[in-house]
């Protein structure tokens, strides 16, 4: 595998096939636990683990499965890594545990997991696989973070709130109280909030991009302007 | 031709069976890896939860041995059997922790667990779980807001059947602003704790048989 081939996996878990933004798979948690940094961060952490793993045993035992019996295989194997992880949670670190509750055990059901498994790791060798999930993993805990930092700010009109949860006592320092005296804003804490975020996101995304190739398109009538003169 | 497809479909499911086979051993060597961490976790946390409502002043046993179940009761709320802890002093009953549930909540069932004094006066409430609305009625979280620390020393005595209300329908129990569905769901359920208790005091503080095994398992 090249260096370039690398970077371009990186970048479509990142940026061009974005789950969150992009493919749009896996809604269920993006929506539902994104009220606050701290949960969408813990299980945007749990899904990109669960997805480098997966991706990685796809791809080392794709050889032996047999062709029409691989969706089910791969949701067996899908649920039996979910389940491991949750276990470990659960006995490593309770208070994530807790946090996290039945959106844990939902990673199973998301549907990005079994499609990346389907798309990618069935097709390509253990090193792509593993980056490819790790990569789609990375980029649907962005989003996720970034859609749980504006909705708490919206919402509670803190950040960082409950990091003490998770990484115990002392991160309560870590909480920054961006409007201080705020009384809340229920919207963006119920789900709602999170069709009309995400929605905002996607747009500023395309939006993005637009800018981008416009700015491509400029700079190459540029350059053929210049070597007309 | 036939015979081929059988034969494949054969090798299918002895390939499923494999897998199912190595996932159902990895689950297993999990599980009994994480076993006793889980299960010392949860009970940590469950000690945790007990030690805000019973202090430890008040009790000089392992209040986490001295277990008993009790059956579903309509003034519980609930409807399988539930643990009871005890706490005594010197051998004397002192504290017992019950849980309860209000099923009445604004999104339903509000899982409550109440420490009562021997003298019928409330230790603590706190609740364990709840979907109410968020930054509405979640003030009953002691980690939203103190609201429910209003329990504390109240007691069938303290305040008269038709007093045990938010101010808001003539009691004397505050409430916030924003959700009294919420509030009403727990004092009552409160109250109904305080009854049973009243009717159940021998049961509740029985002493425990030699040998305590827990069903569930």
């Amino acid at each position: 595998m090249t260096s370039q081939e690398m970077k371009d996996i990186i970048w479509n878990g990142l940026w061009t096939q974005n789950t969150g933004l992009v493919q749009l798979l896996g809604l269920c948690p993006l929506l539902a636990i994104s009220n606050s940094v701290v949960n969408a961060l813990s299980l945007g952490l749990a899904t990109t683990l669960v997805m480098t793993l997966s991706g990685g045993i796809v791809a080392a035992i794709r050889e032996v499965i047999p062709n029409e019996a691989r969706i089910p295989v791969y949701v067996l194997l899908i649920a039996v890594l979910v389940t491991i992880v949750q276990l470990l949670i659960n006995a490593y670190a309770y208070p994530l545990y807790v946090v996290l509750g039945v959106f844990l055990p939902l990673i199973t059901t998301n549907c990005i997991v079994l499609a990346r498994a389907e798309a990618f790791a069935s097709q390509n060798g253990i090193r792509a696989s593993v980056l490819d999930g790790l990569g789609m993993g990375v980029g649907l805990t962005a989003v996720l973070t970034l859609l749980g930092g504006i909705r708490e700010i919206f919402g509670h009109g803190t950040l960082l709130s409950g990091f003490d949860l998770v990484f115990g006592d002392a991160a309560k320092a870590l909480v920054i109280t961006v409007i201080p005296n705020y009384h809340g804003f229920l919207i963006a804490i119920l789900p709602p909030g999170a069709f009309i975020a995400l929605g905002l996101l996607i747009a500023l995304k395309n939006w993005v991009n637009l800018r981008i190739e416009e700015r491509l398109r400029t700079k190459a009538t540029q350059s053929t302007v210049m070597q007309a003169a | 031709m036939r015979r081929t497809m059988a034969k494949a479909s054969f090798h299918t499911a002895l390939n499923l069976l494999f897998f199912a086979l190595i996932g159902t051993g990895l689950l297993a060597l999990t599980y009994k890896l994480t076993h006793d961490t889980i299960t010392l976790s949860e009970e940590n946390e469950k000690l945790k939860l007990i030690s805000q409502i019973a202090p430890t002043s008040a009790y000089d046993n392992d209040i986490m041995q001295d277990t008993v179940r009790i059956a579903a009761d309509e003034l519980l709320g609930n409807d399988e059997k539930t643990i009871v802890y005890r706490g005594r002093m010197r051998g004397e009953a002192s504290i017992a922790v019950l849980q309860a549930a209000a099923p009445d909540g604004y999104g339903g069932k509000i899982n409550l667990i109440i420490s009562i004094h021997e003298n019928g006066k409330i230790g603590g409430v706190r609740v364990v779980s709840h979907k109410e609305t968020p930054g509405l009625g979640d003030y009953i979280e002691i980690a939203k807001d103190g609201w429910i620390n209003i329990f504390k020393e109240a007691s069938l005595q303290s305040a008269e059947e038709k007093d045990w209300k938010v101010r808001k329908d003539g009691g004397t129990f505050e409430y916030r602003a924003g959700a009294t569905i919420t509030p009403r769901a727990v004092l009552k359920a409160v109250r109904k704790v305080l009854k049973y208790f009243a009717l159940h005091r021998e049961e509740v503080f029985a002493e425990a048989p030699q040998i305590t095994f827990d069903i569930s398992r």
